[in-house]
Order: structure tokens, then C-alpha cells, then sequence
């Protein structure tokens, strides 16, 4: 414990350090880390509840933003890592900010957002009580080389896992994990209720993972199913049905994050979860930064789509792709983009051929006006500067409902001019 | 087997290609897909009728075949149509012999080649169609890649760990201006025999290389119909994407 204490000091020293360079935000857990690899199984081996990680390829951050509400609802106190800090480094520097030298948390519950590259490595220092794994799509970062791989990594962080583990019943690269969980492990599932499965199609990528046959049926009673009633609304069944449920965030994906964040709490609080206010719950919880956001210009909405592989980009194009919206598309090939735009030819993109796109932009503006080329999808202009591209998509497309998609970096170019002009909230700022 | 039409035929078509690609569920990893795309898409501009057939593992082999692609895919991918590939190796040795165009990127590009030697030093055998040689390798050669070709600048991706070696005589598909290629050290990037073109390239390869596309067209429609008879097609598009790569690349 001493050795920990001195690990937490020096890494809180690092934290004021690196903010006072204005620098990131893995530099003090790293330092943290260096000292003592073992800080974060001491620090959160003693939370009362126990260790609920988030994992899998899409969807980790809105899922694990609102199982913590959820859990916040029914009276649980939760330690969670801030969005897009999803490192065990970043766990730690998240942790350094919350925890006075004694090493204890103020919590009952941590709930983690973690990274599938970093799962194994965090598991290893410690054993989380729950996971809740979510999909494994080809990430279009090159650290993913391979989706055998990172199917991999998500059984082994089950197999750590000591309490309960919730699955995704219609991957099933997650489906198949339940025959790793250790004994006593409990198995819960959340999915897409058959009488909506056509709502799926795209959502799995052209890859081997039905050759492997399918998973077992799981018990209807550990299952949480998503049953949309309309573009906006839906219910969560199970043991008690939540909903019907109005997100503040639109899109398919988001009613399955919802789901699979039910799944999960229902897992965790037992006998205790009140579907009732579960429901109300969620009908609250705001879009992470970059999921969905919308923004007001001028009294109409922006919304800045975060695309990052083909599964994602598919569903988003799925939810959005019909509506009458101007769409602007901005594509970079930096490191946290990955560097390899081969994926937007996993993407379909027919879906924007009525409406065409009005823009594309970013280094790799022209690859992505191709792309569109291919598939008959009309593209009025490409202006790879970003700058000049949201000055012209927002002046040529004044008081028009508008929609931008783009890559991480991209995103974080274009939100930081739309904050300074319409006054949104800081990075990382993101109000619970 | 499924066999799809093209979308969107012209009104007088000037004959129609078969184009073949090899295991599309298993190898066609990073968009390699989008070749295949780009040539029914092209062919369609050009004003002729395209046919894809994609082949599964097991399948019978189409009737007609004027063009083959392959793409790339994981290990365990390729663990699951070698056993095809061996049923198919003696037909897509005559077809190359015979001069069909074919385009084998990444992991199809290494199984046409003489073998692949395991990172343990297991020696697994290919179709032998390129004389190449390549070698399980622990570091992954990743990055953007500038060519120069015999039929021009090519630009693209690569992502792979095996290390290609070229045969006594065997000519390279290019020479490596910006990226790693075969083996990173002697400058080579794929392989070429005839009509069959080996390459690391995603990106994916075609549809940004105009050029490349259209040189396989010309083999294939030619041999469907005895001519080629290329249309105007707009590709300012693809140079702009094309260009600003070569460009950015070449910079540093
Ligand atoms: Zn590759």
C-alpha cells in the first residue's frame, strides 16, 4: 500500500505537471504505472460493488455512458474513465483526479471503457466482476491488424472475468464466448429481437465468422432484446420490459448501446434494477461528444457524425442515410483516422445517391469523392482544406438541416471551429 | 457460386466479361472487393456488360472466366480455402498460362506464389504461378506505397508481415519509390508473369490506379470479344486522388 501511495503522489505530481504544458492525458497514468503496475488492482480491488469493463470495436462509449447512468439511477455510486481516455493509462490519470493518497475510491462501482488492444493487459493487473463485451468489427486503425485477434483478446478478458459476462447474441465472435467463461460465471445476452432483424443487414462486415456455426440459444430470461417501434422509439425486453424509450441521441446503434447498457445493469443490480426507472433514465442521458452531437447553428441542426471502420459507417448510413439532410463527408488518413482508407470500400454508400453529397473534404477528400464515384452517389464539391470546406458547406447550405460525417481527427478540427463560433462546451467537458 | 449482373446495362452492349473473384468472404480484407467493383463498374462505362462470379470454397468454377482477382485476408482465411485452391491449382495455372489477365493482392499474391516459409520454418507450398518466395516475418510492413510501373505511377496501401522474395529473373510488378514492398530492403513491389500481377496493394489498388484497371479491361474484354474498345470515361477524380498521394509522398 505504501509502494501505492507513492505511485498515486507522483503521478498526481505528473498530472499538474503535463497540465501545466497543456499536455495529454496518459502521461501521469504512465508515470503511475511505471512505479507501481499493480496501483490499479489495489485501487479498485476495494470497491464494495466490484469492476464493470466495456469492450468491443463499436459503441464503447455511448454503452458505458449509460450503464454508469443507469447504475447512478438506482442509487449507485461510480468511478468511470472520462470519454476517449480508454488506455489503462488513461484509467489510471482518470483515477489520479478522483483519489486522495489513501488509494480509496469514493464509489461502490467502477465502470471502465476499454480499449480491445488494451483489455488483456488491464486484465491482467486486474480481474474485473463484469464485462460486458459488445461487437468485434474490423477497426480500420492498423493496430488492429487482424479481427482473429481481437476476437481473441475479448475471450481472454472474459475468461478473467470473475462474476458475469454479457454478450452480444448476434456476433458471433462475442456469441461464442460463452463457452470460455470461467465456472459460476454468469452469462446474460442483449440483441436484436428477430421481428426487427432486417433492421441489421450491413451491421456484419463480409468476413469468415459465420463459418463457424452458431452460438447456442441463450435462456430468454438472461436475455434483453431490442424491439424498435419507430425511428425514434423502442423497448428493451426481458424480465421486465424497459420503454418505450425516446433516446436523446438518434440512430439504430444507439438503441442497441442502450440495450446492451440494460443487459448489463440488469446484470449487475439483480433482484434491485427498477425497469421503470431504467426507462426514464436513459430517455435522458446526452450523446457523448462526437456521437451524434448536434449542433445549433442558427437555429438548425449540425450533426457531427464520428465514422471510424466499416460496421459503424454503415449503420450510421443506415440511420441517416434517407433523411432529406445536406451531407458533408471529411475524410483524414492520420494515425488516429488509421492511415489506411481501404475500409470505405467495405462501406456502402448507395444510400446517399438520391440526395448525393454536397461536400467531401479532409487529406483524403478526392479518395472519398471516388469512393462515392463507384457507387453512383453524386458529389458537387471537394475541398480538401477543412476550414475552407465548413465555411462553404455552412454558407452554401444556410438555414438547411445539415450533417457531417468524419473521421477523428477531422472531427476534432471542424468541432473545435464550431465551438468558437456557436459556443459549444470544451473537449473532454462533457457534462454527467 | 453466384453469378450477378452488373446494374445499370448499357443500351448496346459491346460484349460481355466474366470476371472471377477468388473467395470474397475469406480474402478480401481492407476493400480488396472494391477491384472487383471498379472493373464491373469500368467495364460498364466502357460500355460492355460485366458478370462476377464469386467463387467459394468448394463451389464448381464458372463457364466463362475473362479475368481473375484475389484479394487478402487473415490467417485463418487462408487456412480455409487452401484446401480449394488445391482442387483449383491445375485450372488457374492453365488459365495464366494461357494468358487470362489476373490480379492477386496480399494474401492471394503469396499463395500464388512458389511458398510460404512460417515464421517456425514450416514450408508451406503455393500455385507457383509468380516465382516468389515469402517468409513469415514478426514485424509488419505498414504504410502508404508509390510505384513505379511499367504502365505508370501506382499508388496504394500495404499491411503485411510476410517478406516476398523474387526468383532469379522474376520480374517485380515495381519498383518501390515510397513504402516498404516485398522485403523492404531490395526495393522490389509484387510480381508480374504474363498477364498475372501479384502486388501488396490495398487502397484499394484499382480504383485509384485508372490506368492499371483499364490495362486488365483491355486483356479481358479482348479476350471476351476479340477487341477493346475503351469509351471516354471521366477519371479526373481518380488523378486528383491519384496526384495528391504521389505528391504528398514523393515530398519528403
Ligand atoms: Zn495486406
Amino acid at each position: 500500500m505504501i509502494r501505492s501511495s507513492l505511485a498515486i503522489a507522483a503521478g498526481k505530481l505528473a498530472r499538474g505537471v503535463s497540465r501545466l504544458r497543456g499536455g495529454g492525458s496518459a502521461l501521469p497514468g504512465l508515470v503511475t504505472e511505471t512505479i507501481d503496475p499493480q496501483v490499479l488492482a489495489h485501487t479498485l480491488a476495494g470497491l464494495p460493488g466490484g469492476i464493470v469493463v466495456v469492450s468491443g470495436t463499436n459503441g464503447k462509449t455511448t454503452t458505458t455512458k449509460m450503464l454508469v447512468a443507469l447504475l447512478r439511477a438506482h442509487g449507485q455510486r461510480v468511478f468511470t474513465n472520462p470519454t476517449g481516455s480508454n488506455f489503462t493509462r488513461g484509467v489510471i490519470s482518470a483515477m489520479l483526479a478522483e483519489i486522495p493518497l489513501s488509494g480509496r475510491l469514493d464509489a461502490d462501482w467502477a465502470v471502465l471503457e476499454l480499449d480491445e488492444a488494451h483489455a488483456l493487459h488491464f486484465a491482467r493487473a486486474v480481474s474485473p466482476t463484469h464485462a460486458l463485451l459488445l461487437n468485434v468489427a474490423r477497426d480500420q486503425l492498423d493496430r488492429f491488424a487482424e479481427i482473429d485477434q481481437t476476437a481473441q483478446l475479448l475471450t481472454r478478458l472474459a475468461e478473467q472475468t470473475t462474476r458475469g459476462v454479457v454478450l452480444n447474441v448476434d456476433d458471433s465472435f462475442i456469441s461464442r464466448i460463452h463457452g470460455s467463461v470461467g465456472e459460476g460465471v454468469s452469462v446474460a445476452w442483449f440483441g436484436v429481437d428477430p421481428s426487427c432483424a432486417d433492421l441489421l443487414p450491413g451491421l456484419q462486415e463480409a468476413d469468415v465468422r459465420d463459418a463457424d456455426g452458431a452460438a447456442a440459444l441463450p435462456d430468454s430470461a438472461d436475455t434483453s432484446l431490442l424491439l424498435v417501434h419507430d425511428e425514434r422509439s423502442f423497448t428493451v425486453t426481458g424480465s421486465a420490459d424497459v420503454g418505450p424509450v425516446t433516446l436523446q441521441q438518434r440512430g439504430l446503434a444507439a438503441m442497441i448501446n442502450a440495450t446492451a447498457a440494460t443487459a448489463a445493469a440488469r446484470a449487475v443490480l439483480g433482484e434491485t434494477f427498477d425497469a421503470a426507472r431504467a426507462a426514464r433514465t436513459l430517455a435522458t442521458v446526452t450523446p457523448p461528444f462526437g456521437r451524434g452531437e448536434v449542433i445549433d447553428v442558427d437555429g438548425h441542426p449540425l450533426e457531427l457524425v464520428l465514422v471510424k471502420n466499416p460496421a459503424g459507417f454503415t449503420v450510421a448510413l443506415g440511420t441517416y442515410g434517407n433523411e432529406p439532410v445536406d451531407t458533408m463527408i471529411a475524410i483524414n488518413d492520420n494515425y488516429a483516422d488509421g492511415r489506411d482508407v481501404s475500409w470505405l470500400y467495405d462501406v456502402s454508400f448507395e444510400s446517399l445517391r438520391e440526395q448525393g453529397v454536397a461536400l467531401t473534404s479532409g487529406v483524403r477528400g478526392w479518395d472519398m469523392a471516388l469512393r462515392l464515384q463507384y457507387d453512383g452517389v453524386p458529389v458537387a464539391q471537394v475541398e480538401p482544406d477543412l476550414d475552407a470546406a465548413l465555411e462553404r458547406f455552412l454558407e452554401e447550405h444556410r438555414g438547411r438541416p445539415t450533417r457531417i460525417f468524419c473521421t477523428y481527427t477531422a472531427m476534432m478540427h471542424l468541432r473545435r471551429r464550431l465551438a468558437a463560433r456557436y459556443g459549444l462546451a470544451r473537449f473532454g467537458e462533457d457534462a454527467q | 457460386m453466384t453469378a450477378t449482373a452488373d446494374g445499370g446495362e448499357p443500351a448496346v452492349s459491346k460484349g460481355t466479361v466474366h470476371l472471377v473473384h477468388l473467395y470474397p468472404r475469406e480474402m478480401s480484407i481492407y476493400g480488396d472487393l472494391g477491384n472487383t467493383r471498379a472493373l464491373a463498374s469500368r467495364l460498364r462505362w466502357h460500355g460492355y456488360s460485366a458478370v462476377v462470379h464469386d467463387h467459394h470454397p468448394g463451389a464448381p468454377w464458372p463457364e466463362q472466366v475473362h479475368l481473375v482477382l484475389g484479394g487478402g485476408g487473415q490467417d485463418s482465411g487462408q487456412a480455409r480455402v487452401q484446401e480449394d485452391l488445391a482442387v483449383q491449382a491445375d485450372r488457374l495455372r492453365g488459365l495464366a498460362a494461357d494468358g487470362v489477365p489476373m490480379l492477386m493482392i496480399c494474401g492471394m499474391y503469396q499463395l500464388f506464389g512458389q511458398a510460404f516459409v512460417t515464421a517456425e520454418g514450416r514450408r508451406l507450398p503455393g500455385l507457383g504461378i509468380l516465382d516468389v518466395t515469402t517468409t513469415g516475418n514478426p514485424t509488419r510492413m505498414i504504410g502508404p506505397v508509390v510505384l513505379d510501373t511499367p504502365i505508370g505511377q501506382v499508388v496504394g496501401y500495404e499491411n503485411h508481415s510476410g517478406a516476398t522474395v523474387l526468383g532469379e529473373g522474376q520480374e517485380p510488378f515495381g519498383r518501390v519509390r515510397h513504402g516498404q514492398g516485398n522485403n523492404g530492403t531490395d526495393g522490389t513491389e509484387g510480381a508480374r508473369t504474363g498477364n498475372v500481377i501479384g502486388s501488396y496493394l490495398h487502397g484499394p489498388i484499382l480504383p485509384a490506379n485508372p490506368a492499371l484497371s483499364d490495362h486488365l479491361l483491355e486483356l479481358a474484354a479482348t479476350r471476351a470479344t476479340g477487341s477493346w474498345e475503351p469509351a471516354e470515361v471521366d477519371d479526373s477524380i481518380a488523378e486528383q486522388a491519384h496526384q495528391r498521394q504521389v505528391r504528398r509522398l514523393l515530398r519528403g
